[in-house]
């Protein structure tokens, strides 16, 4: 039933879009995404879709023109990187404010400045509190099949919610893979309709959408929105498991990649599981229990289910591929290490910066993070009663040129 | 049928109702609800508002004076935002997702903050790719919604919180920009500027042109702040009549690039009569300072004499 | 519980979502008639219904029948503001 194809991630996100066949697509260019609508426009102009694109002016508009048609009762979606999706920062907290499920997909590039085209997720990074769904994928494969199952998760009458599909900028948008295809008719059927209950466009109940809303009303419409996003886990759980009987592929809100009996974690996104996995699979073939805790679904964040994950593992390793330039760490090791303390799971955590402005991430790059693991687990081995150690500098580089 | 106000009023609905928050006697609602009569009842709306004193005033939650569709997004982006509905509805039209029988018009309010300046840009790019939508600037010279401060709009050397008439700088010392020649030159199937007089028939039937052309058209409407220019708040109509008498605001329209001017005063009145009922003016009546009225005269001048010009120009038979 | 009824007691899962309202319009309902501090009287006998006060307020508080007749002022709406006694070329107005 499914169809083999050789497809770059841009490709991929594109015919995703193409079998969604939105309402509205509204883009402007932005490397490495531009190949989303230049594609899309294509099926657009050869009548392969219904969709009205807009050609607008700016990612500003981008996302307004998105916000304008998926309140109008319209399936809106976009793509951008980078400075796009910085462009469009106030416009992204609206969208979601307004609870309009506008479906996003970006490929992820180093914000500026200095310029920079390449990969590192300081983009997504930038609106992780914004109220976006965020998945990430770890190949053209994924990028296509979290695309697919976007609708259904951020349509959803208990979400309501804006979902962004992230994928490396190059690495993955523009790297030829091999991919397995769902039929048309399938992604159809699946998808199914958008029927919102409210919309501009209902001559019969005309509505006013986003009110000046003041200090008796925004705090409350705030928790609504994070009310959603917690329902998003239960609904992303069912969409997926309904997935995979169309596909046969598996997603859960992270994947564990010979983690049960790992004693060497690393956690990280997109592709840099990849070359983790191959890195995991030479220490394992030395006898050195590795594994990797790779995250799919970022925000809402799966705080409890990865602690619960990563609590038999001697030393965890968080790899951000954006800085917070706080002085405390990365974003993502912030919210797994927050996680853990909460949840009552006391194993020595490292945090690395690595890959920053495509900075090219090795095997042996991510081998060197499980050596330093290693000594961090035998560190702790050697505390007799237990106590656990503090780890020495835990905000650390991978692949920084220093003295 | 030659328009009637008493007829259009009688029988076209308000569909921007009374509980709005805007101050007594702006000069706004009353521009809003009267383009708005010139949608045909059996018309919907999907208005778009900028942010802006009209769209914090008129639908502050839970409550919301327009009876159509309407949406707020942000400041500067009303165009691309109502360019995104109005795609949605061909492309839905198209598909059957709508009822085939019923039209939709789109409209954006936007004030001369969100327009003239902040919003250019959306403004421009949704006017260019030619959605078949409305944009009125409702344009009362300055930044009114956050206390008065100057934008592009503002005349030169009017008085306002960000270009204090001081002993060394007199306000504000550009002049203001002409928004509506800029639409001229995208090239729009319609574009116009208007204002409320008497019984509104210049602003009804311009607004009825508008809604009614197909394509991206464009309507800019003076309307006066009694707060921000400092008159007395009843003298509302007074104002706007010296802005036309004076030349301050011409009325105008051009259609396909043709100009016709749709009002010329009998006898063109001194620009002081507008200047001197403004609080925002009154340093330049002050001895010695009779060269800013001269300087700002000769502005309005030359701006009447080129419209004249262009009239001309657009409408040369070969 | 109507959008109208929505208070800053509300609780949150009454509110409608993202600040929406399913009822255009509805700000009649809301008054602002206590803004005035002057207040206009209509005075029919003067008034010849040429219609210049119609258009001119601001608030909607002038009712004009289907007969393009204008009726007494809605003063739970009107603030005031005197635009209408101003137009008026046969003092059917006055301020308060």
């Amino acid at each position: 039933m499914g169809i083999r194809e050789r497809l770059s991630g841009n490709e991929a996100a594109a015919i995703a879009m193409k079998q969604i066949n939105p309402d509205v697509v509204a883009a402007f260019p932005i490397t490495p995404s531009t190949e989303i609508p230049q594609y899309f426009s294509s099926f657009v102009s050869n009548g392969q879709v219904d969709t009205e694109f807009v050609a607008v002016e700016s990612e500003h508009s981008a996302m307004s023109a998105c916000i304008g048609a998926q309140s109008a009762g319209a399936r809106a979606m976009t793509a951008t990187s980078a400075n796009g999706l910085s462009l469009m920062w106030e416009m992204i907290y609206i969208a979601s404010s307004l609870r309009l499920p506008i479906v996003m997909s970006l490929v992820n590039r180093a914000v500026s400045g200095p310029l920079n085209i390449h990969n590192d997720h300081s983009d997504a990074m930038g609106v992780r509190d914004a109220g976006w769904i965020m998945l990430f994928s770890e190949n053209n494969q994924e990028a296509y099949d979290n695309l697919l199952m976007a609708h259904r998760i951020a349509e959803h009458k208990d979400v309501q919610l804006p979902l962004m599909v992230c994928q490396d900028g190059f690495i993955t948008s523009h790297s030829i893979e091999n991919i397995e295809l769902l039929e048309d008719d399938i992604v159809k059927k699946f998808v199914g309709s958008y029927k919102p209950e409210h919309y501009l466009l209902n001559d019969k109940e005309p509505i006013a959408v986003g009110p000046l809303d003041l200090q008796a009303y925004l705090f409350e419409h705030k928790a609504q929105q994070a009310i959603a996003m917690k329902n998003a886990k239960k609904v992303i759980k069912e969409v997926s498991e309904e997935f995979k009987k169309i596909s046969g592929r598996k997603y859960e809100f992270f994947e564990k990649y010979k983690l049960d009996d790992a004693e060497m974690v690393i956690v990280c996104m997109n592709s840099t599981a990849g070359t983790t996995k191959a890195a995991v699979d030479e220490l394992r073939a030395q006898g050195i229990k590795a594994g990797l805790l790779k995250v799919r679904m970022f925000r809402p964040f799966p705080a409890e289910e990865i602690a619960e994950a990563l609590k038999n593992a001697k030393a965890v390793a968080i790899l951000d591929k954006a800085d917070s330039l706080n002085a405390a760490g990365g974003a993502l090791y912030e919210d797994v290490t927050s996680g853990m303390f909460i949840n009552n799971v006391n194993v020595p955590t490292v945090n690395y910066v690595y890959g920053i402005g495509g900075r090219d991430t090795t095997v042996a790059d991510i081998k060197s993070v499980y050596k330093d693991l290693e000594v961090i687990a035998f560190e702790q081995s050697k505390q007799v009663d237990g106590t656990k150690i503090k780890v020495e500098n835990p905000y650390r580089y991978l692949g920084l040129r220093t003295k | 049928m030659p328009y009637n106000h008493k007829e259009v009023i009688a029988n076209r609905p308000s569909r921007f109702t009374s509980g709005h928050r805007m101050c007594a006697g702006c000069g706004a609602p009353s521009v809003a609800r009267m383009i708005l009569r010139a949608v045909k009842p059996e018309d919907h709306a999907v208005i778009a508002g900028a942010t802006g004193c009209m769209e914090v005033s008129t639908f502050i939650y839970p409550y919301t004076s327009w009876t159509d569709s309407f949406i707020h997004t942000a400041f500067e982006c009303a165009g691309a935002t109502l360019s995104g509905a109005e795609a949605a509805y061909k492309a839905m039209k198209r598909q059957g997702k709508l009822p085939e029988e019923k039209n939709t018009k789109f409209i954006a309010f936007g004030g001369d903050g969100g327009t003239y300046d902040i919003g250019l840009q959306s403004l421009s790019g949704a006017m260019e790719r030619g959605h078949d939508m409305v944009y009125v600037c409702y344009d009362n010279g300055a930044y009114m919604n956050t206390g008065i401060q100057r934008s592009s709009a503002t005349p030169k050397f009017a008085d306002t919180t960000t270009t204090p008439a001081g002993s060394v700088v007199p306000g504000k010392m550009q002049p203001r920009k002409d928004l509506a020649k800029i639409m001229v030159g995208h090239h729009l199937p319609y574009v116009a500027q208007t204002i409320a007089l008497a019984n509104y028939k210049d602003l009804y039937e311009k607004s009825e042109k508008a809604i009614y052309t197909e394509g991206a058209c464009f309507l800019n409407v003076l309307a006066p702040c009694p707060r921000g220019w400092g008159y007395n708040t009843e003298d509302l109509m007074q104002i706007n009549k010296l802005a036309v008498d004076t030349c301050y605001w011409p009325l105008y329209e051009v259609v396909d690039g043709v100009y016709k001017i749709t009002y010329k005063p009998a006898k063109k009145l001194p620009i002081e009569e507008f200047l001197r009922p403004q609080k925002r003016f009154k340093h330049m009546f002050k001895p010695g300072n009779e060269w800013m009225i001269e300087e700002f005269q000769k502005e309005v001048d030359a701006r009447w004499q080129e419209l004249l010009d262009l009239e001309e120009i657009t409408n040369k038979k070969d | 519980m109507t959008e109208n009824e929505l208070n800053p007691k509300t609780p949150m899962e009454d509110l409608t979502i993202g600040g929406n309202i399913y009822t255009a319009g509805n700000a009649k309902e809301f008054k602002t008639g206590d803004w005035r501090s002057t207040t206009p009287k209509y005075i029919p006998e003067l008034c010849k219904q040429c219609g210049l006060c119609f258009p001119v307020c601001p608030d909607d508080a002038i009712p004009v029948n289907k007969e393009g007749k204008r009726e007494d002022f809605n003063f739970d709406a009107c603030k005031g503001c005197g635009v209408c006694a101003k137009v008026c070329p046969f003092k059917a107005i006055e301020m308060e």
